[in-house]
């Protein structure tokens, strides 16, 4: 519930200001950028993700930091899920039970 | 045993763990809450209580936002969604959590439109993909989660997206710690703070702990040597006689918390005036409602809420369990009745929770090991 997945901000929506496309272990997904608006991300920062929103912006030190604690705690697998499940477009990667 | 070695910094943990044990006085019992459910599964995960002296003890706190759901919630809002033109909404935690008449998972078995999202923005955008359709979102989480919640209702709201509403079951952290501290059977010493909460609250509003209760609360990250040094921090204050609100997870919390995540929750919520929370009863101005102005976009307000309310079975003591009062392989059901193939009370439903925590990590190790000893 209170994941918070490090990702890699790759580009911004031309559509969208606060749409960002971020890479999570060679996963590419959108996010929303709207929650750290007074923090001007630019491509190539850091961010944790929860929930498909960035929560906070990290140094590239912590997020590698972040991902060792993930992998630790046997957390890989629903990090990639969630990543995977973010975009209904992308849908069909997701699991649906 | 924990090996120090399996660790990232191993010299670095064995020296803070050293430094606990100088500092913890022998001749006391230390009782530390970690709020966090986060923190609840990285301590069983990474073995910390075999790091710490026997005198300190942890104490699993209430930040578990499934654990804490009452189960009449779930029934609720299956029920408020039973018209076959709604697609149910929730995230994934939610799916297997037992209402009266099943989880959503069985529910959606039976044929209900029921859907996995991992954010709410993916609801909405569904609702927008099925126009004829009505989309509810099951939102649930602490502060971590409820600014997404807020930014999406923002968003359902400039956009005149009318097929869609979230039936809002956020609630919030400072609530239940104080309902803990009034609680007549807790004794705690200090609190180890949630870390992701707290990215978005700060730190500010628990300085009231130091202050009124003359207890330290140090937000703490969640790497092994995150929680070792936040309890090296809480015994210094200890030891000084002081209380203060610390922040050990500086690199990710602001002392002032995001702002522009508290202005899109004061845009969208206020307060209830109170809410039923899993083992603790209800809590005062503890959840968030949507504001009237979001009124078109709450399920609250367009669908009637049965207000189905399931009390758990007796011989569950969840309640305690949650507050800390019991270990959870005290109650009478664990890991018989009870389990996280078959669970009976929330606690042991996610795997934040508690009972769940203690299951997969400490008490599979012990059934592992007595069938070993079996064998040899």
């Amino acid at each position: 519930m209170c994941l918070a997945i490090p990702a890699k901000i790759v580009e911004f929506s031309s559509e969208e200001k606060t749409r960002a496309l971020v890479e999570v272990a060679g996963v590419r997904r959108h996010i929303d950028t709207g929650l750290l608006a007074d923090e001007s991300l630019r491509t190539g920062d850091w961010v944790l993700v929860h929930v498909g929103f960035a929560m906070s912006k990290i140094s590239e030190e912590q997020a590698l930091d972040q991902i060792r604690t993930l992998t630790m705690l046997g957390e890989q697998e629903a990090v990639l899920e969630e990543v995977t499940g973010y975009g209904l477009e992308d849908s069909r990667a997701a699991p649906d039970p | 045993m924990k090996f120090v070695d399996e660790f990232r910094e191993p010299a670095v943990i064995s020296k803070t763990a050293e430094e606990i044990r100088r500092l913890a006085d022998p001749d006391r019992h230390y009782r530390f809450m970690e709020v966090c459910g986060g923190h609840t599964h990285a301590i069983y995960r990474f073995g910390l209580k075999d790091l710490l002296p026997e005198n300190i003890e942890l104490v699993h706190g209430p930040g578990c936002p499934v654990c804490v759901l009452p189960m009449g919630r779930i029934d609720d809002g299956l029920s408020m969604a039973q018209d076959s033109n709604t697609i149910f909404t929730a995230f994934g935690d939610m799916m297997r959590v037992p209402g009266r008449h099943g989880s959503p998972l069985q529910h959606k078995a039976r044929g209900r439109d029921i859907r996995i999202v991992y954010s709410p923005s993916d609801a909405l955008k569904l609702a927008q993909k099925n126009p004829d359709r009505h989309v509810m979102f099951f939102a649930i989480g602490f502060e971590t989660t409820a600014p997404s919640t807020a930014i999406t209702l923002m968003r359902a709201k400039a956009a005149g997206i009318g097929n869609f509403s979230v039936f809002c079951n956020h609630v919030t952290i400072i609530p239940a710690i104080r309902a803990i501290l009034d609680s007549p059977d807790m004794r705690i010493d200090a609190f180890i703070g949630p870390g992701h909460v707290s990215t978005v609250i700060g730190c500010r509003p628990y300085e009231w702990i130091a202050r009124n209760e003359h207890k330290p609360i140090v937000v703490s990250g969640f790497e092994p040597l995150d929680i070792l040094q936040s309890i090296v921090m809480i015994l210094r204050q200890l030891n000084a006689g002081e209380a203060k609100v610390e922040n050990q997870y500086k690199r990710v919390v602001p002392w002032e918390g995001n702002s522009a995540a508290l202005k899109a929750m004061a845009e969208t919520f206020d307060l209830r005036h109170y809410f039923e929370w899993r083992g603790m009863g209800f809590i005062s101005q503890s959840a968030l409602r949507i504001r009237d102005a979001y009124a078109e976009w709450d399920a609250e307000h367009r669908f009637a809420v049965p207000g189905i309310r399931v009390t758990d079975p007796k011989a569950a003591q969840c309640g305690e369990v949650l507050k800390g009062v019991l270990k959870p392989v005290q109650c009478k059901l664990f890991g018989k009745e009870c389990t996280p193939e078959n669970p009976v009370g929330a606690l042991m439903v996610s795997s934040e929770g508690s009972c769940a925590a203690y299951y997969n990590y400490e008490h599979r190790k012990r059934e592992a090991f007595t069938q070993l000893s079996v064998a040899v």
